[in-house]
């Protein structure tokens, strides 16, 4: 019976001929009839249409058919949902059927079929099954948790499943504990909630490494990795775990070796610096990291990457195991690459020989790639051992003398950085290297010989004519070597001031005059300027001694390697990038990925100077930046300030021409970006108090008896008239009657009326957005103001800003499409609903409070500038939505315990300690987000000082 | 986790394409094709990244096996898996290739919905898969004891055996292969060689036994306090090799093995790989190759290697192939040899020279003269000459010391079962400078 048969049919008319099949009353020929189906399916082609017909097919007891149909679904439901629901029925009759393998299949596909309107159907059985006496189906369900999180994780926590996930724990069966971590720690990692979070203690954790010995080798690694973001109470703990982790290494799997070497790899920096322990441990790590590199060549890569990690973190335990990364010939060249890092990282001075002869091995081998890596390793290791440094120029000399184009090249640009680590050392070899001047074409060869040329201009006789000879094609050059040309030439001349006084003219005028390249014009005019004002001062500069190059170069920031170790393993390891750089929507979630801090003896100078390609910039450039800039501001400034005068000479016009305006916007703009640096509205002139009370009052007048007039930010100007074509767009926030809005004021300031306004918001933190399209009176004729309110919702897509509360509008009219963004103040999102438990109840305050981990708490000094008393200070901050939990009096202070919660769900407590006659107060806070605190606190001193 | 499964033809076209997550939309199947495989460069890393998209592949004779995700997946794990894949559909159809696939998809969207549950691996056991996927349908009348008895096989602690085997001869077959790997210099100093060591078990045995496998290996002796016996040491040469690092079968306890340094299991049915393992100190390398190599002007090469065996003269070295590279712009060659036979094959730039066997300490050559046509080409590059063989002992010194089995339900003892031990030693990468 051969299948392949279904791939070949592309008649026309099949899908018809299909239909038929399926409601065919054989039942082989129905099951032909789906498998052809399947392979249309797989190759791409759309079989939507015959979703009814194969829906159809679902009740039978032929378990072959029935997955084949469940595929089907899998793929299709979604873009038919209404007749999705016809497949409910069968699937809640399958999870009560005696078999426990179709149970388990009904709630596996069930969970794939991505339809709202099945989810809540999916609901019982999901409970049934996660209780099944069997632990096949209970495995499965455990998963199925997940799945249902990732379509609605409000249901899935709503319907307390992530209970029952935890529950499973602590299973009888080692397989279902397994899926159970695997499924916690997928919805831990989506999830912002704090109910969702994978509490881990001494006991969850004893519970998953009993388990770790008897599940299956991928199991294991879904343990190991939730275990690796446990963090560990004391020194003795994490050994305890990190002994019981120990036994994997040998483990066939190399999936569960490295995701144990991540664990034990953390544990080690929560046992002390220099205990035994850590030593015996490190010595064990290497074996199995070895063997690593005999299996296939695409894990070995993976182990390769992260071996690269551990040797920067832990260099002891491989330094004995060069010889295992030595290039095989027949190595995939990825492999063969990241193996050439390694040796150099492990190069020393015991062990050089046999790395440069090694390394002059692959240096004749056929891959550009590699050969070039290769000569780059050689002066790495030149650089990195002084006493090779030697054996290493030589051995490039070697290769140098092979004439392959390349190699030559590569060579010149590691000589170049050996001489800048041993200056006046092997400075004979220079006649060697311009005789091969010819052949280089790459920018970053041409750079460092002309660097060379320059740098020893008074031991090569003939430099000036080197030199001339790359000045007649300047204008091919690319940037770094035209930058490098103009040092060298004014080295040159520095150094031989007689005979070179034409070609520093003429390298002059070709980067200032004839350059359109700012960097090489400003270098040409410093030079310029230099040599004329004071050539001692020139020399000075030019020919200041220079920093030598450290000799770890290309090794990761510490920060970052530290954040790397704890997701060894991963596809991040493998990158060398951290998650957020690939990973989308990971924003919100903070995750416990930080290395304790490390004791003072870590790393020895990790970091140094950087290894620029261009040495000798430094210097000047920090010149440049001092003296020009400024010089060029004012005259800046000047030439405006004489350009408006002349342009805007006639008075009456004064109102139409731009100038007023653009001092106006250039005043809000400062005072916007003031206002944006101190996070909130600025006091101005008293503004805030008049318009408050103004809210105040209305609401009084009103006699609506709704305490909702929150405190309502004066106006800014978000938009200023120049930017946006006439149109000068201030606003502010408010709430009003628990709507909240965006308050508008439109200044038509152009001399054409406007129309056709709407509104987008991009996504934000917490998903602010329009609730209706913008009114604005239109059109709105020149100098016309209109105030618009703007009502908002909190369900518009979210994704984390920085700063936090930032939100980027774009503003569209009959002109054109302008952007602004402006800050959200936090208190707007507030909600009515702040009240922790009641005043009556504070048990749930209480028990939050201490449940939140105390290094969550943030203490901070506030005004207290009217010296409000606690009354006063509680009705305020109620007005905004900061309810006040409990009162109390220690010592003669007021304590008031308050909470306050966010539209997005996030709680925040809050301890204010008041003294009584005194301008502060004590607030502190407590929340699981700690992102939002800063925000909290200026909202905190902006209502108590502006109401 | 894993949010896609693809399998291509080496042509690019889709065979298998099993999405798990939402994430992943049709389109990352044309990405990975055009990214990937049809690249006008040859792509220099197993993992790709795309558009935020990552890619795990391995390529298994013209078959892209292709894992899509978005998120920061344990990329050791992918890479297991995906070999598992290969494995499990190995043993169920044979040749990975177009044809088989084709002819399988239905049985591999079965595996895969099995193996691989909304991303992550699940039991992939093959004896367990079999009893409850089989290519021909299963009946859906098995008995209830039947089918709980699947189950807890799938989830069990012992997951990799079924209860109730029986065998009335009960057997066991241990292969100890080993393959040597070399690396040595122009002058014939070791660059570097080490030992990569399997041990394969073919158990027939009735029930669940306890096996407690033993082997002289220097950790373990050392712990069990034996090694000072002195008659031992005199009669293998030496008493125990040390072991860098070796590896399990998941039946294999490895707290025990921590703890106790002992070796203790329960067997699956069949054909198993036990361990693996992996010596560098006191390897006895059966060969020696001493190459010479003189370019005799632009246009003639002169090459004459000489191969030496070294080992017991009573044993016998089979498959012996020497492969000698050529440069690329090889004319002619003449090949003259004592034994076997020699042949310059053009397509493989080399000369093959096979020997059937030869004895312990023997030593053989082969001479040849190359003519070259004159190229102004860059430098030959003279890859190494390579060197296949397989020798019937295991080049790290590792002998068996026991394999004992207990099964107390059952009445047969450790002396009822028949166990036979092989040794073979073959040639990894076995290369010499020149």
């Amino acid at each position: 019976m051969t299948d392949s048969k279904y791939f070949t049919t592309t008649k026309k008319g099949e899908i018809f001929e299909l239909k038929n099949e399926l409601n065919s009353d054989k039942k082989e020929k129905k099951k032909e009839a789906v498998k052809k189906v399947i392979a249309s399916m797989t190759v791409g082609k759309d079989v939507s249409a015959l979703f009814p017909d194969v829906v159809n097919c679902m009740q039978t007891d032929n378990l072959e058919l029935k997955k084949l149909v469940y595929l089907y679904l899998m793929n299709y439901a979604k873009s038919q949902p209404d007749m999705a629901i016809m497949a409910v029925n069968t699937f809640v009759k399958d999870c009560e059927d005696t078999n426990p393998l179709i149970r388990a299949l009904a709630v596996r596909t069930m969970g794939c079929i991505r339809v709202d309107k099945i989810t809540e159907y999916l609901c019982e059985p999901l409970r049934k099954c996660l209780k099944d006496e069997d632990p096949y189906v209970r495995k499965t369900a455990a998963v199925c948790v997940a799945k249902l999180h990732d379509i609605n994780a409000q249901l899935v926590e709503d319907q307390g499943f992530l209970d029952q996930l935890r529950e499973l724990l602590s299973d009888s069966n080692p397989m279902v504990v397994a899926n159970a971590v695997a499924a916690l720690s997928e919805i831990s990692d989506t999830s912002p909630s704090p109910a969702a979070q994978m509490e881990m203690n001494q006991q969850t954790i004893n519970k998953l490494l009993a388990a770790l010995n008897e599940c299956t080798e991928w199991g294991q690694i879904f343990i190991l990795d939730a275990l690796s973001n446990y963090v560990p109470k004391d020194d003795r703990e994490a050994q305890s775990i990190c002994e019981r982790v120990t036994p994997r290494l040998a483990h066939s799997n190399a999936g569960v070796v490295l995701s144990a070497v991540k664990v034990l790899m953390k544990g080690m920096e929560y046992v002390g610096m220099e205990s035994e322990f850590v030593t015996t441990l490190q010595k064990k790590l290497a074996p199995p990291l070895v063997t690593l590199l005999s299996s296939e060549p695409e894990v070995q890569y993976v182990a390769l990457r992260n071996i690269n990690l551990i040797v920067q973190k832990r260099p002891d335990i491989l330094k004995h195991e060069m010889k295992v990364f030595f290039v095989k010939y027949n190595d995939p060249i990825y492999v063969k690459l990241e193996k050439l890092d390694i040796m150099i990282r492990l190069a020393t001075q015991e062990n050089i020989a046999q790395v440069l002869a090694e390394l002059k091995e692959y240096a004749t081998e056929v891959d550009v790639d590699f050969v070039r890596k290769s000569v780059r390793a050689i002066g790495r290791c030149a650089i990195k051992v002084e006493q090779a440094a030697e054996r290493c120029v030589s051995t490039l000399l070697d290769l140098i003398q092979t004439k392959v184009n390349y190699v030559v090249q590569e060579a010149i640009v590691v000589i170049k950085d050996i001489f800048r680590k041993y200056p006046n050392k092997y400075e004979s070899i220079i006649s060697t290297l311009c005789e091969n001047l010819e052949s280089l074409d790459e920018p970053d060869a041409r750079a460092s010989m002309i660097w060379i040329v320059g740098e020893y201009a008074e031991r090569i006789d003939n430099a000036d004519e080197l030199l001339e000879s790359f000045l007649e094609g300047f204008h091919d050059e690319s940037t770094q070597v035209q930058l490098q040309l103009l040092t060298a030439i004014v080295k040159l001349f520095l150094k031989k001031p007689t005979e070179t006084q034409e070609l520093v003219q003429q390298v002059l005028s070709l980067a200032t005059q004839d350059s359109d390249n700012p960097d090489l014009r400003d270098r040409g005019y410093i030079y310029w300027r230099l040599l004329s004002t004071d050539p001692a001062a020139a020399k000075e500069v030019v020919l200041a001694e220079k920093p030598l190059i450290s000799s770890e170069t290309d090794r990761l920031e510490p920060t970052l390697l530290d954040e790397l170790i704890c997701y060894i393993a991963s596809l991040a390891s493998v990158y060398h990038k951290p998650p957020s750089a690939f990973v989308e929507g990971q924003a919100l979630v903070v995750r416990k990925t930080q290395l304790p801090v490390r004791s003072a003896s870590g790393e020895p100078g990790a970091t140094g100077a950087t290894e620029s390609p261009v040495p000798q910039q430094a210097q000047p450039v920090q010149q440049q930046q001092s003296v020009i800039p400024s010089h060029d501001t004012a005259m800046g400034d000047l030439l405006g300030d004489l350009l408006s005068m002349d342009l805007n000479p006639p008075q009456q016009q004064m109102s139409m021409t731009p100038a007023p305006q653009q001092d106006m916007g250039g005043m809000d703009l400062l005072g916007g970006g003031l206002d944006s640096l101190l996070g909130g509205p600025s006091p101005v002139a008293g503004m805030p108090a008049s318009q408050a009370s103004m809210g105040g009052g209305l609401g009084d007048i009103l006699g609506l008896g709704i305490s909702s007039t929150t405190y309502v930010p004066p106006k800014q100007v978000w938009l200023p008239a120049p930017k946006a074509k006439g149109l000068e767009v201030s606003g502010t926030f408010s709430i009003r009657q628990n709507v909240r809005y965006m308050d508008l004021t439109l200044k038509n300031n152009a001399m054409a009326p406007m129309g056709d306004f709407a509104i987008q918001f991009n996504k934000n933190s917490f998903g602010l957005s329009p609730a209706s399209a913008l009114q604005v009176p239109s059109p709105l004729s020149p100098g016309q103001t209109a105030d618009v309110t703007l009502p908002l919702g909190t369900n518009g897509p979210v994704q984390k800003m920085d700063p936090l509360m930032n939100l980027q509008v774009a503003m569209k009219n009959n002109i054109d499409v302008f952007y602004f963004s402006c800050l959200i103040p936090i208190h707007l999102l507030f909600t009515e609903d702040g009240q922790m438990g009641s005043a009556s109840d504070r048990k749930v305050f209480l028990a939050t409070w201490k449940d939140i981990p105390d290094s969550n708490e943030v203490q901070k000094e506030i005004a207290n500038p009217n010296q409000l008393d606690p009354k006063g200070i509680s009705d305020k901050l109620q007005q905004s939505f900061i309810f006040t939990i409990a009162q109390r009096n220690v010592d003669g202070r007021d304590m008031l315990y308050q909470s306050l919660k966010l539209t997005n769900g996030i709680w925040v407590l809050a301890e204010l300690k008041i003294q009584p006659r005194s301008p502060t107060m004590t607030l502190s806070l407590k929340t699981r987000a700690l992102d939002v605190i800063p925000q909290v606190q200026q909202a905190y001193e902006l209502i108590i000082a502006n109401m | 986790m894993i949010g896609g499964l693809f399998i291509y033809n080496h042509k690019g076209e889709v065979l298998i394409s099993r999405v798990y997550r939402d994430d992943i939309g049709r389109n990352a199947v044309d990405a990975f094709r055009v990214n990937v495989i049809h690249a006008r460069q040859q792509v220099r890393s197993p993992v790709t990244n795309i558009a935020r998209t990552s890619f795990f592949h391995i390529k298994r004779s013209n078959i892209w096996l292709a894992c899509v995700t978005k998120q920061n997946v344990n990329a050791g794990l992918v890479f297991e898996f995906l070999n598992k894949m290969v494995e499990v559909m190995q043993s169920y159809f044979g040749k990975i290739s177009e044809d088989n696939i084709k002819n399988n998809f239905v049985l591999i969207y079965e595996l895969l919905d099995e193996i691989l549950d909304f991303g992550y691996p699940q039991n992939a056991d093959t004896s367990i898969l079999k009893t409850f996927i089989t290519q021909t349908g299963i009946k859906a009348q098995v008995t209830k004891e039947e089918q709980s008895q699947i189950t807890s096989q799938v989830t069990g602690q012992i997951s990799w055996r079924r209860e109730g085997i029986k065998y009335r001869r009960n057997e066991l077959f241990l292969d100890v292969l080993e393959n040597v790997n070399l690396l040595m210099s122009p002058q014939g100093q070791v660059l570097s060689a080490h030992v990569a060591g399997r041990i394969v078990m073919k158990s027939y045995l009735s029930g669940m036994p306890e096996c407690k496998f033993g082997i002289n290996d220097k950790l373990v002796l050392d712990k069990s306090g034996r090694s000072d016996d002195p008659s031992k040491v005199s009669a293998t040469g030496k008493a125990s090799i040390a072991i860098d690092d070796c590896t399990f079968h998941q039946c294999v306890r490895l707290s025990k093995f921590e703890t106790e340094h002992s070796i203790s299991f329960i067997p699956p049915d069949g054909e198993y790989e036990l361990m693996r393992y992996r010596t560098t100190k006191d390897i006895s390398l059966p060969f020696r190759v001493i190459p010479l190599v003189r370019e005799v002007g632009r246009t003639k090469m002169e090459v004459k290697v000489v191969i030496k065996s070294n080992f017991k003269p009573s044993l016998l070295a089979q498959k012996i192939e020497v492969r000698i590279p050529t440069p690329l712009n090889t004319s002619g060659v003449q090949v003259i040899c004592m034994k076997g036979k020699a042949k310059y094959k053009a397509s493989e730039n080399a000369i093959v020279w096979k020997l059937k066997r030869m004895g312990g300490m023997k030593e053989s050559q082969i001479s040849a003269e190359i003519e070259l046509l004159p190229s102004d080409k860059k430098k030959w590059s003279r890859p190494p000459i390579s060197m296949n063989f397989e020798v019937p002992f295991a080049p790290s010194g590792l002998k068996v010391r026991y394999l004992k089995v207990f099964e107390p339900k059952l009445n047969y003892s450790d002396h009822d079962v028949i166990k036979w031990v092989r040794y073979i030693g073959r040639s990894g990468l076995y290369e010499t400078r020149c």
